[in-house]
């Protein structure tokens, strides 16, 4: 079935969808305006809008549910926002199957991640502003998915850039977590360039940026100008979903609060590139080289995500890697185009489940440690923190794809697809999609036997070991969370174990979204089965090789100097270092040569001219010598020389 | 008498004039040939009139006859006052205006 785009207005409970937006705008405008006055009840005001505005996902979720199937997708227009002859923005929301998914995301996962806040940030004396901005993070968020036109999504895609830039930041004495703020939120701004140059050319091509008439019109636009949209599109969502070459803010980006990185760069924001891709379905179908591009970019970064997740030692840091490696497959998958779409929002749910209870996980060990981030000082952990190990393993086994856990319904659908695509494109994708499958798998279970099994290697808040002797500062006494952390993480476990196999059940996520994206099988030259086999063999061969690293062998404490290859990952594999060499370096060599040019071009020309002129100005000065017979014989010459050119003249 | 002579004169004592102007430093000296300048001026004026029978020149030399007057009674009332403050009356040192 086609995909279609044919919106009806939006009556009764169907109205509830700006509602939803406006919920989470209103607890952070009373936050933020507010001040100090709301300092005791301000947590309480966040988790309350988040959760109401999830209530509301959840009756326009059953309101769409009660539609027939084709006949899901809904406009609400709100207000015309800029009301200009022969130009008009306006403010409406759409509402379909796609969008009701990111929204019920959203405000779920927002709303855990909110009660798990009020655990994690208890002793923070700025709390109250911290809640303010997870929910201006959530209007934003949703104002970016529901939006009817690119220019209000546009709108929203600012509006979660804010947002992350002041929660990275949030802890501005810092001064790594202020520069990792300015890092992710200029890193995010040349990505932003490219989705606004996307719309301003929607506007010059077909003359607006509602959806309706972009996707109505894209079939009949030249095809360069269709390719064009499709490839500054992915810029914008290679900046937003920290995909090669955008992606070196994402590792940074963990100096914010766990929550954030759990709900920002981990489950929402990030998969916001996978959104547009799959929005703009439009567009890309009637592109395939900008769709081969999707796929290169998507396959690049999983297994670059992927390797660097393999050698850090911060646990955020590896899960971040982590996060870059799935948005990788689900880029794949959407760059796909009908084979993949849908599976690309699948794992993008799964992995919101998965990976938001990760990170959770992450928060909770943390907590625990003395907030140490280095996975080499752990160990032994599971005795300690009998929840936060049950639940961070149920989303480990879910991220390496362990039947039936959801990942593995999720990911070897993209696996599959890959392989679909057919050609040798559909090979190269599919083994470096098994490839990733492979990697995931030893550096999760890195990250699993270093934190919670083998022999305990903490370490004194001074940074000496325990066995040695722990004078001074504070030895790490591990404890499980309060329950206002562990819910949410077991809500989310719950999640990660149980989405896949209901996503799968008779196809159900699939008949969901397919109105809205299409869908096709494609042609795989494997077998679905064998593939499946193959895909847990490479899983249970990167799980072995984990263990023999890192479960017989004990981790040392001190990081070792390891191989070119780890100390490559460990820096990113020198994304930072070849920005900072090319980027930064080239571009204080052209200012230089610039400030050089104005300064010896320009400002030569002018100051030698000036110079000129006062030092012939100053020479001629000399002649005023003060002397009245000189005076007297200029005069006598230039009166010679006016009777002699007289006498001439008139010949 | 041919009245060409005059103006040679006249050309001779302005030639006389302006050198003794642009030589000589002493400004009584100076000032002398100023008038000497004025006078071949005047001669020539005379002849001129002569020449064309007209009296034009005749009433011009009376004016700068009156003119000259004039002058000289200021310009040495200057020299005289610059000789008592600066007990000199060279006009390369009164140079004090100058760039």
């Amino acid at each position: 079935m086609p995909p279609s785009y044919a919106p009806v207005a939006a009556t009764g409970t169907l109205t509830l969808t700006a509602w939803v937006i406006a919920l989470p705008l209103l607890g952070a405008a009373i936050l933020l305006v507010g001040g100090r006055r709301t300092n005791r009840f301000g947590h309480l005001i966040g988790c309350a809008a988040a959760l109401a505005s999830f209530v509301l996902g959840a009756i326009l979720f059953f309101a769409l549910l009660a539609k027939p199937g084709g006949q899901r997708s809904f406009d609400q227009h709100v207000y015309t926002w800029v009301p200009v002859p022969g130009f008009s923005a306006d403010a409406g929301f759409h509402l379909d199957q796609l969008s009701i998914i990111f929204v019920l995301l959203i405000t779920g996962v927002g709303s855990l991640i909110h009660i798990y806040s009020v655990g994690y940030m208890e002793h923070d004396e700025a709390r109250r502003k911290f809640f303010g901005y997870l929910n201006l993070f959530l209007a934003a968020m949703l104002i970016l998915v529901l939006a009817d036109n690119y220019l209000l999504l546009y709108a929203g895609w600012e509006g979660v850039g804010l947002a992350s830039y002041l929660l990275i930041g949030f802890w501005q004495h810092k001064p790594s977590a202020a520069v990792a703020a300015k890092k992710a939120f200029i890193v995010n701004r040349v990505g932003d360039v490219g989705l606004s140059i996307a719309v301003m050319l929607m506007y010059s091509t077909f003359g607006g940026f509602g959806f309706a008439q972009v996707f109505a019109e894209v079939p009949a636009a030249s095809h360069r100008t269709v390719t064009a949209m499709g490839l500054l599109l992915l810029l914008g969502a290679c900046g937003k979903s920290a995909q090669f070459p955008l992606q070196s803010w994402l590792g940074d980006a963990m100096e914010g609060p766990t929550p954030v990185s759990a709900l920002i760069h981990a489950a929402t924001m990030v998969t916001a590139g996978v959104y547009l891709i799959v929005r703009s379905n439009a567009i890309f179908d009637a592109s395939p080289n900008a769709r081969l591009l999707v796929c290169i970019v998507g396959a690049v970064t999983l297994l670059l995500g992927a390797i660097v997740g393999c050698a850090k030692d911060d646990i955020k840091k590896a899960l971040a890697g982590s996060t870059m490696s799935q948005i990788g497959y689900m880029i794949l998958a959407a760059g796909l185009g009908p084979i993949g779409y849908v599976f690309a929002i699948m794992h993008l749910v799964t992995h919101g489940f998965f990976k938001a209870g990760l990170f959770l996980g992450a928060g909770s060990v943390m907590h625990g440690m003395n907030d140490d981030v280095n996975m080499r000082h752990y160990g032994a952990l599971r005795k300690y923190m009998p929840w936060t190990f049950a639940t961070f393993g149920l989303g480990y086994l879910a991220i390496i794809g362990c039947p039936p856990f959801s990942g593995y319904w999720s990911k070897d659908k993209i696996i599959e697809a890959a392989f679909a695509e057919g050609g040798t494109s559909g090979w190269i994708f599919g083994c470096v999609a098994l490839l990733g499958a492979l990697i995931t798998a030893f550096y999760m279970t890195r990250v699993m036997l270093m934190t919670f099994f083998g022999q305990k290697r903490w370490v004194a808040d001074g940074g000496e070991s325990l066995s040695g002797s722990a004078a001074g500062g504070h030895e790490p006494h591990p404890h499980e969370s309060p329950w206002v952390m562990v819910i949410p993480m077991v809500v989310l476990a719950v999640g990660s174990v149980a989405a896949g196999f209901l996503f799968s059940f008779h196809s159900a996520f699939l008949n969901w979204l397919e109105p809205v994206t299409g869908h096709s099988d494609g042609h795989s030259p494997i077998n679905s089965a064998v593939l499946q086999v193959i895909t847990l063999l490479v899983v249970v061969v990167g799980v072995g090789y984990a263990y023999l690293g890192y479960g017989i062998q004990q981790a040392p404490a001190q990081a070792p100097l390891g191989s070119f290859a780890t100390r490559a990952a460990r820096r990113d594999l020198y994304g930072d270092a070849f920005n900072e060499l090319v980027f930064m370096h080239g571009g204080q060599l052209l200012t230089r040569v610039l400030v050089y040019f104005d300064s010896k071009g320009v400002d030569g020309v002018v100051n030698g001219l000036a110079a000129g002129l006062g030092g012939s100005s100053g020479r001629l000065r000399k002649l005023q010598s003060g002397f009245v017979r000189s005076y007297a014989l200029s005069m006598f010459g230039g009166a010679t020389l006016l009777i002699v050119a007289l006498l001439l003249v008139r010949g | 008498m041919n009245p060409d002579n005059y103006l040679y004169l006249s050309a001779i004592l302005f030639t006389l004039g302006a050198l003794g102007v642009l030589i000589r430093r002493n400004a009584i000296v100076v000032f002398m040939c100023i008038e000497l300048m004025l006078n071949a001026a005047n001669l020539s004026f005379v002849t001129f009139s002569r020449m064309h029978g007209a009296l034009d020149g005749q009433v011009i030399a009376f004016f700068t006859m009156v003119v000259a007057a004039a002058e000289v009674v200021v310009g040495l009332a200057i020299i005289i006052t610059v000789f008592r403050t600066r007990r000199s009356a060279s006009v390369d040192d009164a140079n004090l205006l100058k760039y």
